[in-house]
């Protein structure tokens, strides 16, 4: 339980949803309690809802790009939906990349890319076989 | 420099006022002002108002500087008047009549009241002078009233060029039309983002046919675009790259990362394979009707 | 330029943060900044506050609303009392670097503003101004 942010489990997926001004405390709490929900759920996606978040600046960027990096070594994928349009004005004026975060628009889009990801590994790792 | 001018003017206006605003009405009518826009009654009264204006400036006894308090109500009147004409599209040399046919009754009057040719000489200069200035500084208000009349209907035809169209399920369109400028551009692609959200979009074409140059900051107001785009999760296409564009675009050095293609019908088609839809063609009726 | 409003607040802790985005947030939208402006002008705000918190040992923010005739503006004032910037030349020029948060805090937070000014010296202290304007 990252303090006050939930985090959900549809199927394999974790779904996690930003809706407070994190301070530095919550977000250390949050990535530390989705490595440890992503390994007991033995999650293959994890989707992160930012789309009440009217603020993302590198803090919450590197946060995102740790969750990223943490859960591919995991053997999950991470999508960050949601993102508002200012926002995204924003992190590419601030020059911020977002690396290894794949995006989508809405949490729709984003399980139905997590499903892709996951079921094209699948075929990729039987090809392979 | 201000100083005073011994001159006979203020005097003639005064006493022959009448006379020289019928000639001067004369003199508009004649050069073709009125029948246009302004009705003579209007053009009279304004006239009208002018030469009082100009009166009152005369009597200040300062011809050769119009910009001190003494003439404030004359510009400010001039200012009306040039604004008016540049709103209701005259030319400059029309709006410019209304000051300077004021000459030709002034000298009439000069030249019955000065026998003396060394003096008419120095009063002509001086009326001259002053209606040249008057006139100049209308031509200058008319200016501005254009320009501003100009940015006005390029802002009005920006609204109207840069709508975004859904060509089909999770595809938008955006065509520009038109000189962008930086304010401009910047809040049409905030636009486009907002549209990608609202519709689910995850490709947008941003096509720009109808842009005559893009420069550098064009340039990069796109590629922020785009950028801001992928961010989102939604995809761009840049389409309508003209050969000038493709050349202007290497010879400035910027580096599209995106994909971009000549037409806006080569841009549907990868969208379309992008969102994994397909045309088909509908199987052919049989030639028994069934 | 006159300011019309100002309001001086803490900068000491990452509870802080949230309260500079939010006291930012308020004045930008008080000055009629569009929501794209807002958004910018916040963001700086927030690299500014963490690096004041994390680096400068706490400090001030001097928000002030300026207005000349038509022209609004709002201008942030960070001060601390830290160690200074060492080579600020090189934390202003740098991109985004992963794990460097000065780096990032600073360039890009230039980025988003119209005025940026940095006065460092180390052993006393950083002022670091921004300034939108609408």
């Amino acid at each position: 339980m990252a303090g006050e942010i939930p985090i959900l489990q549809i199927g394999d997926c974790l779904l996690v949803s930003i809706q407070v001004d994190m301070h530095d405390r919550l977000a250390m709490a949050l990535q530390d309690d989705l490595t440890v929900r992503i390994v007991e759920s033995r999650a293959r996606g994890v989707m992160i809802d930012i789309s009440a978040l009217e603020i993302v600046d590198s803090f919450i960027g590197r946060m995102l790009n740790n969750i990223a990096g943490m859960s591919r070594v995991l053997d999950a994928v991470t999508v960050v939906v949601g993102m508002r349009p200012a926002v995204a004005i924003t992190l590419v004026e601030l020059g911020l990349t977002l690396t290894g975060v794949r995006t989508a628009l809405n949490v729709d889009k984003g399980l139905a890319m997590i499903r892709r990801l996951i079921d094209s590994e699948g075929d990729e790792s039987a090809r392979r076989a | 420099m201000r100083q005073s001018v011994h001159t006979i003017i203020p005097n003639l206006i005064e006493q022959h006022y009448q006379r020289l605003l019928n000639g001067w009405l004369a003199c508009q009518k004649r050069d073709g002002m009125i029948g246009g826009q302004i009705s003579e009654d209007q053009l009279a009264e304004q006239a009208r108002r002018f030469l009082a204006e100009v009166r009152q400036g005369v009597a200040g006894g300062h011809f050769d500087d119009i910009s001190g308090p003494e003439w404030d109500s004359t510009r400010s009147l001039l200012d009306t008047v040039a604004t008016e004409r540049a709103v209701q599209g005259f030319s400059p040399s029309e709006t410019a009549i209304f000051v300077f046919s004021l000459k030709e009754p002034l000298f009439e009057l000069l030249r019955e009241e000065l026998k003396d040719v060394e003096t008419l000489a120095r009063e002509t200069w001086a009326a001259s002078l002053l209606i040249d200035k008057l006139g100049m500084h209308t031509i200058e208000v008319f200016q501005k009233g254009r320009e501003e009349v100009i940015r006005r209907q390029q802002e009005e035809l920006l609204e109207l060029s840069t709508p975004v169209i859904q060509l089909w399920d999770s595809i938008l369109a955006l065509p520009l039309i038109g000189t962008l400028d930086s304010a401009r551009t910047q809040t049409v692609m905030e636009s486009l983002l907002e549209r990608i959200v609202s519709s689910g979009a995850e490709v947008a074409i941003i096509d720009i046919t109808g842009v005559p140059t893009v420069d550098t900051l064009v340039a990069q107001h796109l590629i922020k675009t785009v950028s801001a785009a992928r961010l989102m999760g939604a995809d761009c296409i840049i389409s309508g790259i003209r050969p000038q564009i493709a050349q202007t675009i290497v010879h400035l050095g910027l580096e599209l990362d995106v994909v971009s293609k000549a037409t806006m019908a080569d841009a549907f088609a990868l969208a379309l394979r992008r969102v994994g839809k397909a045309v088909l063609n509908r199987a052919q009726p049989k030639p028994n009707g069934e | 330029m006159p300011v019309e409003h100002s309001e001086t607040m803490p900068v000491t802790s990452s509870d802080d943060v949230v309260r500079v985005r939010q006291a930012v947030r308020t004045h930008a939208v008080k000055a009629g900044f569009s929501l794209v402006d807002q958004t910018k002008i916040i963001t700086a705000a927030s690299e500014i506050a963490r690096n004041t918190v994390d680096y400068g040992g706490g400090g001030t923010l001097l928000i002030e609303l300026l207005r000349e005739s038509a022209r609004r503006g709002l201008k942030l004032t960070f001060s601390d009392q830290g160690p200074g910037i060492p080579d600020l030349e090189r934390a202003l020029t740098d991109g985004y670097t992963t794990g460097n948060g000065l780096g990032l805090g600073l360039s890009g937070a230039k980025r988003l503003c119209n005025e940026f000014a940095v006065k460092s010296t180390p052993g006393s202290g950083t002022i670091v101004t921004l300034a939108r304007w609408r």
